[in-house]
């Protein structure tokens, strides 16, 4: 879509969109052509001489069975932090869409956990699920579970489920909220006119108008588990124990910034880019459907 | 709608809002409590009504990298207001100029700025480091805010206002004389207000709860923001004062949940519309 009326002269549009350019630049383009440049390149051990190796980095890189471990992990974590978060939301959008006392309240009460970091989100889960100190830890040591997620993998890596989870609900309830709203009401009236109720007149009717949306948060929250939760992660459990918790966002950060693996971060990087890039594609064809309807 | 209470709703509804009080709520007491009690694992679910001044005093409280909390909470609240500031302006700016104005190359800053999307800070994490130390920008606060301040998504939602703008308006208002920069700042400006409040929420929350960024840019103390300095107390397995723990993850917690509260009808329909 363009404009018909439209000022002349080009310095002034130059002048105004060259902050956000120059911005873009230097610390988006620059850094993210370094990185691909970086990826095919290796450093001695003591990163004095630096040579081509082409893809080389890569290869190693699909080889290395800490790196895929870490991959097949992100993928479990994104993915049940996505239907955690996205389920609950969609529960609680359900019913708050109906005409009931005090939605108002409820809708404010679940909305403010938006404002969460996701580091003071991790301090919440600790205080609930630390060993020594969690509530909920010790109740069950009460009915006899051994609960240790520093020691435990599988543990640990629901405790940063459950707080990543936890963090995203809010931002999902607002979009299902708003989603559902969008939906005519007398297209629910007609549903009901004809005898669909409850379950079988939310399956056949809202859930399929409510496919964008859906398509929409998955990627959202795809994105939010593999990268915001750096700090969720971090917080509760720096990756640990061994490498339990470690994603391919906690494993860039190690190699490239603590082991200063230049070569196998950077191309850990473009890796996750090309990551990005696909699910960005993804989103705005949905984005487009909704918008087209 | 039905004359009889709703009671599954209320129920199912009770129930999320307790998933997210509660937890807030044993925070909020534990703050109040004693702190070697809270590590022998004896948090009470009453606070401590005597000890309520803890979270004034906490204020003064050193964090492990040796700033104080207060020193952390005006380091986070300068930094969310100075990304929200710019990245609102410079925002505003480039999608005017892209929407009003023909000039060459127009559609190559578009997409330049809109390529940004696809490079979150975590997938360049490296070679941003490179380039923050090669402009000294390591340990400053430049170099914590300004990165951050580049912004395709709020160019886009710009973007999507000035697009519906009638022309009809952009004639009267060329027709009364009024040059581009008057349109911006008497027409454009007002017409976009509620979308800049709805942005401004969303931004504030981005910045004050940045985490791998100030940690990536700011090794410094004297730049240790509150979310970084709460990372770094809990870091430690043996921390004995969880209460000042928790009264400081209080204090982290107002600012941007305020925020979200007092301007939610904006933000709400801000970021339904604007798409993040």
């Amino acid at each position: 879509m363009e404009r018909r009326t439209i000022f002349a002269g080009w310095v002034l549009p130059v002048c105004l969109v060259a902050p956000q350019l120059l911005l873009t630049f230097f610390f988006f383009l620059w850094p993210a052509a370094q990185a691909m440049w970086f990826s095919l390149m290796r450093q001695d051990a003591f990163g004095i001489r630096t040579e081509f190796v082409g893809l080389e980095n890569f290869t190693d890189l699909f080889a290395d069975p800490l790196y895929l471990d870490s991959a097949v992990r992100t993928v479990v974590f994104c993915s049940a932090v996505a239907v955690l978060a996205m389920g609950t939301a969609l529960l609680l959008a359900v019913f708050a869409d109906r005409e009931i006392r005090g939605r108002t309240i409820y809708r404010t009460l679940l909305i403010w956990p938006y404002a969460v970091a996701p580091a003071i989100a991790a301090v919440l889960w600790v205080l609930l699920l630390n060993p020594q100190i969690g509530i909920v830890a010790h109740g069950l040591k009460a009915i006899g579970i051994i609960w240790d997620y520093r020691l435990n993998d599988t543990q640990a890596m629901l405790v940063v489920i459950l707080a990543s989870a936890w963090k995203q609900v809010s931002y999902n309830f607002i979009f299902f909220l708003a989603g559902l709203q969008s939906i005519p009401k007398t297209v629910i009236e007609a549903a009901r006119m004809d005898g669909a109720r409850g379950w079988r007149r939310f399956r056949t009717i809202t859930l399929p108008l409510l496919a964008p949306t859906v398509f929409f948060l998955i990627v959202v929250n795809v994105v939010y588990a593999a990268f915001d939760t750096f700090a969720t992660i971090q917080a509760i459990t720096h990756g640990g124990p061994g490498k339990a918790t470690e994603t391919l966002m906690l494993k860039v950060y190690r190699d490239g910034l603590i082991n200063l693996d230049l070569g196998s971060s950077s191309a850990q990087s473009v890796v996750l880019m090309v990551g990005v890039v696909v699910l960005t594609a993804l989103q705005f064809r949905f984005i487009g459907r909704r918008n087209a309807e | 709608m039905s004359p009889r209470t709703d009671w599954v709703a209320h129920l199912v509804l009770c129930g999320g809002v307790a998933l997210f009080l509660l937890p807030l709520w044993l925070l909020m007491v534990g703050a109040t409590q004693d702190g070697s009690a809270i590590a022998r694992g004896e948090l009470s679910f009453l606070p401590d009504l005597r000890n309520l001044g803890i979270f004034w005093e906490v204020l003064t409280d050193k964090g492990p990298g040796g700033a104080t909390i207060w020193h952390m909470l005006l380091v986070s609240g300068a930094m969310a207001l100075a990304i929200a500031f710019g990245k609102i302006v410079i925002s505003l700016l480039s999608a005017y100029a892209v929407t009003f104005f023909r000039f060459p190359l127009r559609m190559v800053c578009f997409w330049t700025i809109f390529i940004t999307l696809m490079l979150p800070v975590e997938v360049r994490i490296v070679p941003t480091y490179a380039v923050m130390a090669n402009f000294g920008l390591i340990n400053s606060f430049t170099g914590l805010a300004v990165p951050l301040i580049a912004s395709a998504t709020a160019t886009l939602l710009f973007r999507q206002v000035f697009l519906v703008v009638p022309d009809e308006m952009v004639e009267a208002a060329r027709m009364d004389g009024a040059g581009p920069l008057r349109f911006l700042r008497d027409i454009l400006i007002p017409l976009s207000a509620a979308n800049m409040a709805a942005l401004f929420v969303i931004v504030f929350v981005y910045g004050w709860n940045q985490y791998l960024w100030p940690l990536l840019v700011a090794t410094d103390p004297k730049l240790d923001t509150i979310v970084i300095g709460i990372v770094k107390m809990i870091g430690g397995d043996t921390v004995t004062d969880w209460n000042r723990v928790m009264a400081a993850a209080v204090l982290a917690l107002l600012p941007p949940v305020l925020v979200v509260l007092l301007m939610q009808r904006w933000f709400v329909k801000g970021l339904t519309e604007g798409d993040k």
